[in-house]
């Protein structure tokens, strides 16, 4: 189902990409490009408001600035393909469930990578108990105010899945559900992966207290 | 509630998911306990922290312009190959895509039905209200049902298996007059709401929703779900000794 090697290929942008141009001899139908522009508009008023928001969550789900507008872009694609089926949930979840898609497709190409995919977790990453996690951590400790750019990194610095789901709440504002639908989890599973993320974050966060800056 | 389980539900307090009830014994937890106390504060902090500093990456305006180019426009022939080359990922990958947006659609609609049925479950503890006929008797359950319903569920006495039949009842669930036949097992009061479903058969599936278990699945043309503050292991029991009974029943 998932292609491979199409759809994210590393680099700046499409127009420098032969990979791409070269599959146009397969002739594919455009999705919507049959001189619809009142189609284009609707999608274009619908979905490019979120595209700061996609664009978010495509760098914290890659890690990589390049990979990340790559999948964006493949991502307004396939949304607009599908556009004319759309009929629900909110766009902005929608657009991060093709989103996800976009990278995974993008984790299957980093075969050899030592990233693990995002469906793959170690089983016994969700089962440890959490409290062993925090059980260290002095109860009372304040938390250091931190500027933007490091809190980005210690969240970029969380494994997945517990990265995703904590961007999806805290950062794209989304609620158990809508998380659950877009990861395909229950919400059971979005609830203990997102306490498991904060504790990771927190121990990162603290851990880093301690360092002599 | 334990530490362990305070320690995953405080989460859930902190981010505005938990209902009433479920809130209420966290914050009783929370009151007796300083140290999940001293948690939640902590992740409160931090989750303020992290709301007050902006993390969003915003997208660069090259890339905004290169989507604008790729939307279709009443001008764009020049564009054609840029085009034709922004198709390839998105027509292979198109199945996938599709997939997704019905897993997503019908999760909902799922959802949404699920927490009906649950709400259906409570109201017929609390109404007093369990049942419209009282009988454990399958042949007098079975026959009420007809001409009340479009579809009369199926009514098996389980009794032998250890589930006992005390009655049916009229429900309403998604806007549809449905049947629910009523079991006990010891305490526990099993609903099995029964409607018109889809043919595709549906494996059973368990979920947990406000405490209570859900087991749902459909068979031959109609869609069960039976509700009950059972253990998981138990309403698949019924779940399995109903279907079985069904297949020998005809």
């Amino acid at each position: 189902m998932q292609n491979q090697g199409i759809t994210l290929l590393p680099g700046p942008g499409l127009q420098t990409r032969p990979a791409l141009i070269k599959d146009a001899r397969q002739n594919m139908p455009i999705g919507g490009s049959r001189d619809d522009p009142e189609k284009a508009r609707r999608f274009r008023d619908a979905a490019l408001p979120y595209l700061d928001d996609v664009y978010t969550l495509a760098r914290y789900l890659l890690r990589d600035a390049a990979d990340a507008e790559d999948a964006v872009q493949e991502c307004y694609l396939r949304a607009l393909k599908h556009f004319d089926s759309y009929r629900g949930p909110a766009m902005k979840p929608w657009l991060f469930a093709i989103l996800r898609n976009v990278c995974r497709a993008e984790y299957a190409r980093r075969t050899n990578s030592a990233t693990a995919p995002i469906d793959e977790v170690p089983d016994d990453a969700e089962q440890t108990p959490l409290w062993h996690e925090t059980q260290d951590t002095p109860e009372t400790q304040m938390l250091r105010r931190r500027d933007a750019t490091a809190i980005q990194r210690l969240v970029a610095g969380l494994a997945e899945p517990f990265r995703e789901t904590f961007v999806l709440r805290e950062i794209q504002n989304l609620s158990y559900r809508e998380i659950a639908d877009i990861v395909g989890a229950p919400v059971g599973t979005v609830m203990s992966r997102l306490a498991r993320a904060r504790a990771m974050l927190r121990a990162a966060w603290t851990a880093e207290e301690e360092q002599p800056q | 509630m334990t530490c362990d389980e305070a320690e995953i539900l405080l989460h859930a307090l902190l981010d505005g998911e938990l209902d009433a009830g479920h809130a209420r014994e966290v914050e009783q937890h929370i009151a007796n306990c300083p140290r999940c106390a001293a948690q939640l504060r902590t992740y409160r902090d931090m989750s303020n922290a992290v709301s007050d500093a902006d993390l969003h990456y915003p997208a660069p305006p090259a890339l905004r312009r290169r989507i604008e180019a790729a939307l279709p426009q009443p001008h764009v022939t020049s564009r054609r190959s840029l085009l034709k080359g922004f198709a390839m990922g998105s027509a292979v990958s198109a199945i996938a895509a599709t997939g997704l947006v019905a897993i997503v659609l019908r999760s909902d609609d799922e959802q949404r039905i699920t927490s009906e049925v649950v709400s259906a479950h409570v109201r017929s503890l609390q109404a007093g209200h369990l049942t419209d006929v009282l009988s454990t008797d399958q042949h007098t359950v079975k026959p009420w049902f007809n001409g009340r319903l479009d579809v009369a569920p199926p009514v098996i006495d389980l009794t032998g298996q250890g589930f006992t039949l005390i009655g049916g009842r009229l429900d309403y669930v998604d806007g549809r007059a449905l049947g629910a036949v009523v079991y006990k097992r010891r305490s526990h009061v099993i609903n099995l709401f029964v409607a018109q479903g889809a043919n595709t058969e549906h494996h059973a599936k368990t979920e947990t929703v406000q405490g209570f278990n859900i087991r749902r699945w459909n068979e031959r043309g109609l869609s069960y779900w039976a509700v009950s503050d059972l253990s998981a292991d138990e309403l698949a029991e019924f779940g399995e000794k109903f279907e079985t009974a069904m297949r020998s029943a005809g």
